[in-house]
């Protein structure tokens, strides 16, 4: 009796009110899904960058965007949590949606905080601790008690596998940490807030090797807390990381699908050219 | 046969006085940039130095005729004016930098960076007779808040600019960073921003300051000067500038030297002032 009950409230969360048709497996098949964008469309002055958009993203997966330089995978991912909303002439159009709920619906600062996102270069707080960095997207929403943030700091940086190195000087700079460090900390920053979906622009193009395959590590275990959107330039990295791939080309999304389908047999013939390399 | 190498040796002691020469003329100009402050310093020590005397710190002057007695009213006076002015021009200052960089890039916005341009080229004078106007004439009185507002006029430019330079100098990555973390945008400006922005927006106070306590020009009309207490913020009050050139302007060598004992207390006090905020501010994480 109670688990029916259980059931159905999760399932009416997903319900929306034009969904009402849809059979029970419909509703599943949604449900696992944690973002979708229908008819995406983002321009700059008038000048689109990227045009509808429909895509989804599958919950504790991910998803590698991939495409040429300017084919609007930075542009579409900082659509994702209204990273647009501060460039100027910039205007986003269609819809996004977290579970099945268009963003609209929710407040812009709490979108921030269930989409978050980690950026190309390492951009840690330079005038704060280490710990303050960590707990920033906490302290700075509301008041929180000394001994929680300790606790929340602690597994941010265990779960983004910095914790080892930095648990004895958590007071210290965030700037003394090297280029690896800091984006792992940048990770940590944004595990603390506990989003939904991570988003990464090109996280490991500004580091070394060795940090590189550290992050993707790091990447790999969030897996199974976080649906993982990542812009990647390097193929084996995609490749090697991602669950499903989208290939971007002029502003549109080519292909999508799972990850080893889109490396051996796409469907497409600018995926294929791209991957192997005969253009971007 | 000429020497191959000696062409180049030759060319290279050549080199070598030039660089020489050139770094003789830097060290010497930058000599002459703090052979000012060194010899006002001194100077001002070695002319005040007979008349400090604890009463000079805790004495009102006396009347002419009369020896001893001290400049408290003023010494105290001049911190009043110069908060006075902080707690006008400071806010208004740092304000206005947010707004110019965070908030606009619109016509008003360069219209404001123009306008404080304009502002701080103001003679001080003219500023002075500016408070006389709006504030001394309608309240019937000179009063320490007339010279408060116009110390605070004369630090809003400063204060703009470098408040604005340095929140400039704050890379867009660090604001997107804050928002990214569901951080609202004000708190991101204030919190974040603001903060790592601080070291140089403290600098810029600190000039804003400096200036203001020495200015004597803005005090004739506004806060005029007192020989005694003054009892509260709307009446005359005294400071160390306007006393220096009471002082300095009479016929008397005993306040020729009390003129520059209050010299060397406003030079030091503007020093101490300094020292205090920057290790007050000092931001531990800016260097590791």
């Amino acid at each position: 009796m109670t688990d029916e009950s259980i059931n159905i409230t999760s399932v009416e969360e997903v319900l929306t009110a034009n969904d009402a048709a849809l059979t029970e497996e419909e509703i599943y098949e949604k449900s696992k899904f944690s973002l979708e964008t229908e008819n995406l469309c983002v321009s700059f002055h008038g000048r689109e960058a990227i045009s509808d958009i429909n895509s989804k993203f599958r919950k504790h997966s991910i998803t590698a965007i991939i495409g040429p330089s300017g084919c609007g995978k930075s542009t579409f991912l900082r659509a994702l949590n209204f990273m647009h909303d501060l460039t100027p002439g910039a205007l986003v159009s269609g819809s996004i949606k977290i579970h099945g709920k268009d963003i609209s619906e929710y407040d812009m600062t709490d979108v921030r905080r269930r989409v978050g996102m980690v950026f190309q270069k390492p951009n840690p707080f330079p005038t704060m601790s280490i710990y303050e960095n960590v707990s920033a997207g906490l302290t700075l929403y509301k008041r929180h008690k000394r001994k929680e943030l300790d606790e929340i700091v602690e597994r941010a940086l265990v779960h983004a596998g910095l914790w080892e190195e930095t648990k004895d000087r958590l007071k210290v700079s965030a700037m003394a940490l090297s280029g690896g460090q800091q984006q792992r900390l940048c990770i940590a920053r944004t595990l603390a807030i506990n989003p939904e979906i991570i988003l990464f622009d090109e996280p490991t193009s500004a580091l070394d090797p060795i940090s590189t395959s550290r992050i993707e590590e790091t990447l790999h275990t969030l897996k199974k807390d976080y649906t993982i959107i990542i812009v990647t330039h390097n193929m084996q990295q995609a490749s090697r990381l991602s669950d499903y791939t989208s290939f971007f080309f002029l502003g549109k999304l080519i292909e999508h699908g799972k990850t080893r389908t889109i490396f051996t047999s796409p469907k497409n013939t600018l995926t294929e050219e791209y991957i192997i390399g005969k253009f971007g | 046969m000429t020497d191959y190498y000696s062409k180049i040796r030759d060319n290279s002691s050549r080199r070598k006085f030039k660089s020489r020469l050139m770094l003789t003329l830097c060290i010497l100009a930058a000599m002459l940039a703090i052979l000012p402050l060194v010899y006002i310093f001194f100077y001002t020590t070695i002319q005040g130095a007979s008349s400090l005397n604890l009463a000079f710190f805790t004495e009102l002057p006396k009347p002419v005729g009369e020896t001893g007695g001290g400049m408290a009213n003023a010494i105290v006076g001049t911190l009043i004016l110069v908060g006075l002015g902080s707690v006008f021009g400071v806010p208004v200052g740092i304000l206005a930098g947010i707004y110019v960089t965070e908030y606009s890039k619109n016509f008003f916005a360069n219209v404001v960076k123009f306008v404080t341009d304009v502002l701080s080229g103001i003679p001080s004078i003219i500023i002075g007779i500016f408070a006389y106007g709006l504030i001394v004439i309608p309240m019937q009185r000179f009063s320490a808040y007339a010279g408060g507002f116009a110390l605070g006029l004369l630090m809003i430019p400063t204060v703009t600019r470098i408040s604005e330079e340095m929140l400039k100098l704050v890379p867009h990555t660090i604001r997107e960073a804050a928002l990214a973390l569901g951080i609202p945008r004000w708190k991101t400006t204030l919190r974040i921003v603001l903060r790592t922005a601080s070291g140089g927006i403290v600098t810029g106070i600190l000039l804003a300051v400096a200036r203001a306590a020495g200015e004597t020009a803005p005090l004739l009309f506004t806060s005029f000067g007192n020989s005694f207490w003054s009892s509260t913020l709307d009446s005359p009050m005294a400071s160390i500038p306007v006393q220096i050139f009471n002082y300095a302007i009479s016929p008397y060598d005993e306040w020729h030297g009390k003129a520059w004992a209050g010299a060397f207390v406003l030079i030091s006090l503007v020093f101490i002032v300094s020292l205090l905020v920057r290790i007050a501010t000092r931001n531990k994480y800016s260097q590791n």
